[in-house]
């Protein structure tokens, strides 16, 4: 089995998750029970308008022309009308993307920054360092995330007033003002990422200075602090990568509910209205986006662990 | 034989964690049942005198923007949220061992279709997934445990189907047919109890998972409807006030805490009593 | 002449839960230069132990009493530094398992540019090369080509010889080789065998080979010791010791390797203790 072949076929399953998941986005409107669009209409659902609507959204269609027509659209970059302003939903998914897309790269980013370096400490220090880590993890695995978030904005913005409880301001405009409204919702969410990172790391590193080539590596005179960032580290990337690739479907799922708390205008808060309005066709293109973002990192994801451990390329391993 | 270990051959941390989780989890389920009971106050009766009331000995966890009492809310509150995890963790336990058991005992191109149909369900991110499910049949407390309980299908599913294949790769289980008995036969009385093991320990693992998810959910306004307290939606409720009355986001949030930890306490001790490699990961 | 390896009655016990275990018992032994000294026992006998003794890679359960000197040097109290310092350089060791011996992540090239560096101040380029001669040495075809290959892609046969060619990357004086033909095909372990034998003749490396293979020992040893239970019953010159056993247990051992025992009749039982006094061929 060659790299490429591991490529092709990664990018190929990617392309069939993404198939899968838009038909369940497609049906979303389909399955609402009752008419979905006397509902989205509510008191306004006069007998012209749920005609005009569903001619609008095409429900009027056969089911698989109404398929292939709107995935013919999503090509083109036509996400549809939003049914409330009107306003196409091209142009609302690229204003509230840059936001998520920010929330959790950082998010990301600072979990890996503290969890990696830590989880390699848990593994090789002392008792000390291992009780320490070991109250952090079981600490940000358990808070609840959302709950986090409202304690921190009770300390930095009641308490030390340091920082802006909700709001957002776009990076363009003012850089420093963005990082100052972005960073409790940053720290809400990496928190408990980092602390599975760590957990992660800590696992496979004791893992890995478990194995035979480490004593081969000693024998061979290598310095303890090579065997443990050049071997051990490296040995244990695939499983952080890996776990790296799921939290940020938790990331994703998290970033739903922070942007409501920290009133971020992202696209999780954008399907949360969307539902709460009933307005199914943002709610679509909302969770697309999302599930599109999530399956684009777990290629990634997979294609990263393939160059770090040459055996997944080479098809030895799953 | 996977089937229930005893306590007492247990290692020490794993009896602890599970006596120390059992105990905390034990008490909050009682809490949670006896509610109407203990709670010291209607958690729906307003007072307008009472609004955002430090605690006191009247109110040991203050009161609410609507001068409600916040540790009687806290009760009922953890009374729904219990209900809707348990009953998500259960239903999709229900589901997922069938499944798992069918895939990993028949294998072949059984397996093959259910291992497909559930990683459909594992290209949405869990809480996506969620809210999803909510977008289409409503907001609610019972689709929220529907939308819990579709969410850890797969995942029991797999456990299930692993735990499966140890056990079908018994001898006693190829003498079982080879005399005679029928694949039903087979399946319930070796195959199931048997496999059952890694699964329980998972589901109390996910239990944990599902409080947090329903508190989020309830927290959006998508879970257990007012005027049902729940924990999430308390917190959603205080949220505006929170630097003039932090009580009542402080006490609902603790509950949580605690019982995710006893139920992953708990899911912990068990996975190390009964499964020391971790086959249930 | 000093010895290349001394052992004045070394002894190793482990903690354990049932108190203290004894693996290795009072033993001595002498290594000369430019020997190969086969160190023969049942698995659990000891041997292993006492390899990772002189390597300095004994867990820290482990308790040690007696003297090694290496080339003349004492290195019972060393720290871990020096012990680093001489493991690699002075010492080397490879073990029964080439596939689980090499880092599967990096490649062959790396593993063994990796080991010159740490003992050498070589620029990138010259361990490139140094490693390359190396791969060629110990009988890699198309080193440049194979360079980048991870251990994967070779033969067990050929992760052993890349074991080796790390382990001697320094020119160490004493290699210590624990079953390095076990996990191998008996043509393969024959080659690497030889691989090993020359190594001795060209470069005059002292060998301390261990294993459970009579036959090995026998192809390969100028001297050998038989171990049991942290004892060594029989030291000699290899033709005395299994040309004339002194002791029932070296008889025992010859008679149940069925490579050894050409008779091919029925195994003699093998009683578990033995007298533990020390027969010595000298």
């Amino acid at each position: 089995m060659s790299a490429l072949g591991f490529i092709v076929r990664r990018i190929g399953a990617a392309i069939l998750s993404l198939f899968a998941m838009s038909i369940l986005v497609f049906l979303i409107i389909r399955l609402v029970p009752g008419d979905p669009v006397r509902t989205m209409l509510g008191f306004r659902a006069t007998d012209e308008n749920v005609a005009r609507l569903q001619h609008e959204l095409g429900l009027d269609q056969p089911m698989l022309s109404q398929y292939m027509s709107w995935i013919a659209g999503l090509f083109r970059g036509d996400l549809g009308q939003d049914i409330v302003s009107h306003a196409p939903l091209s142009e609302l998914l690229l204003q509230r993307l840059p936001v998520t897309l920010e929330l959790a790269g950082l998010s990301m980013t600072l979990a890996v920054l503290f969890g990696v370096p830590l989880g390699v400490l848990a593994a090789s220090g002392g008792p000390w360092s291992k009780r320490l880590t070991e109250g952090f993890v079981v600490l940000g695995i358990s808070i609840p995330d959302f709950w986090l978030g409202i304690m921190l904005v009770l300390v930095f913005s009641g308490i030390l007033v340091v920082l802006p409880p909700t709001g957002y301001v776009p990076f363009a405009q003012s850089p420093l003002e963005n990082l100052r409204y972005m960073a409790l919702p940053v720290l809400t969410l990496a928190i408990g990422e980092a602390a599975y990172v760590l957990r992660t790391t800590r696992g496979a590193v004791i893992n890995v200075m478990g194995r035979p080539f480490v004593t081969f590596l000693r024998a061979k005179g290598i310095s303890p602090r090579r065997i443990l960032f050049g071997h051990a580290l490296r040995n244990a990337g695939p499983s952080i990568v890996t776990v790296v690739g799921i939290q940020v479907g938790v990331l994703l799922g998290g970033a739903i509910i922070v942007e409501t708390l920290f009133a971020l205008p992202g696209v999780g808060r954008l399907v949360v209205t969307g539902i709460n309005q009933r307005n199914y066709p943002v709610v679509q293109v909302g969770v697309l986006a999302i599930a599109t973002i999530f399956i684009v990192v777990s290629l990634i994801t997979d294609l990263i662990v393939g160059w770090l451990d040459p055996r997944v390329a080479d098809g030895m391993m799953q | 034989m996977t089937g229930m270990a005893t306590l007492s051959g247990v290692n020490d941390r794993a009896r602890r964690q599970i006596i120390g989780g059992g105990a905390v989890l034990g008490t909050l389920i009682l809490v949670a049942v006896f509610a109407p009971v203990l709670a010291p106050y209607d958690p729906e009766s307003m007072s307008v005198r009472e609004v955002m009331g430090a605690p006191s000995l009247a109110h040991p966890f203050g009161s609410d923007v609507l001068g409600r009492d916040v540790l009687s809310r806290v009760m009922y509150g953890l009374r729904s949220s219990l209900a809707v995890a348990i009953s998500a963790i259960v239903s999709s336990f229900i589901v997922a061992v069938p499944i798992g058991v069918l895939a990993g005992y028949f294998g072949a191109w059984v397996d093959s279709v259910i291992s497909r149909m559930l990683d459909m369900i594992l290209v949405f991110p869990a809480m996506l997934l969620a809210i999803t499910l909510i977008a289409i049949l409503g907001p609610g407390a019972s689709v929220a445990a529907i939308a819990i309980a579709v969410i850890y299908l797969p995942i029991l599913a797999r456990v299930t189907r692993a735990s499966t294949l140890v056990v079908v790769r018994q001898d006693y289980i190829s003498g079982s047919r080879a005399r005679g008995a029928s694949h039903l036969r087979v399946l319930w009385t070796h195959v199931l109890p048997n496999s059952l093991g890694p699964v329980v320990v998972q589901a109390s693992v996910l239990s944990a998972f599902a409080m947090q998810l329903e508190a989020g959910l309830s927290f959006l306004g998508l879970g257990v409807q007012p005027p049902n307290p729940s924990l999430g939606s308390m917190l959603a409720d205080g949220r505006d006030v929170l630097n003039q009355a932090p009580w009542i986001e402080i006490f609902p949030g603790l509950t949580i805490m605690v019982a995710v930890l006893a139920f992953s306490f708990l899911g912990e001790g068990l996975r190390r009593a009964l499964d020391p490699k971790g086959v249930a990961e | 002449m000093t010895a290349m390896l001394s052992l004045e009655r070394l002894s190793v016990s482990f903690a354990g839960e049932a108190g203290p275990s004894i693996v290795v018992d009072d033993v001595s032994l002498t290594l000369e230069k430019g020997e190969i000294f086969g160190l023969v026992g049942e698995s659990g006998s000891g041997k292993s132990t006492i390899a990772n003794a002189v390597m300095g890679l004994l867990p820290a359960s482990a308790t040690t009493s007696g003297r090694i000197q290496l080339n003349g040097r004492e290195t019972t109290g060393l720290d871990e530094n020096d012990l680093r310092n001489l493991r690699g350089r002075e010492m080397s060791m490879v073990f029964q398992d080439a596939t689980t011996s090499l880092d599967p992540t990096w490649s062959v090239g790396e593993q063994i540019a990796e080991t010159l560096r740490a003992h050498q101040s070589l620029s990138r380029g010259a361990a490139r090369a140094r490693t390359m001669s190396l791969m060629h040495e110990v009988g890699i075809p198309n080193a440049a080509q194979r360079y980048r290959d991870p251990p994967h892609r070779f033969s067990g046969g050929q992760r052993q010889r890349i074991v080796i060619a790390a382990a001697i990357a320094n020119e160490p004086k004493l290699l210590i080789a624990d079953e390095p033909t076990t996990a191998l095909d008996v043509t393969i372990q024959a080659q690497i065998l030889e691989l090993i034998n020359g190594l001795r003749h060209q470069h005059g490396t002292s060998v301390l080979l261990i294993t459970h293979d009579l036959g090995v020992v026998s192809e390969t040893c100028d001297r050998v010791a038989v171990m049991h239970r942290g004892r060594i019953l029989e030291t000699g010159p290899t033709r005395d010791v299994f040309g004339n056993p002194s002791h029932p247990y070296t008889r025992a051992l010859m008679a149940a390797n069925p490579a050894w025992s050409r008779r091919g009749s029925r195994l003699p039982v093998v009683p578990r203790e033995w007298s533990i006094e020390e027969v010595r061929h000298d």
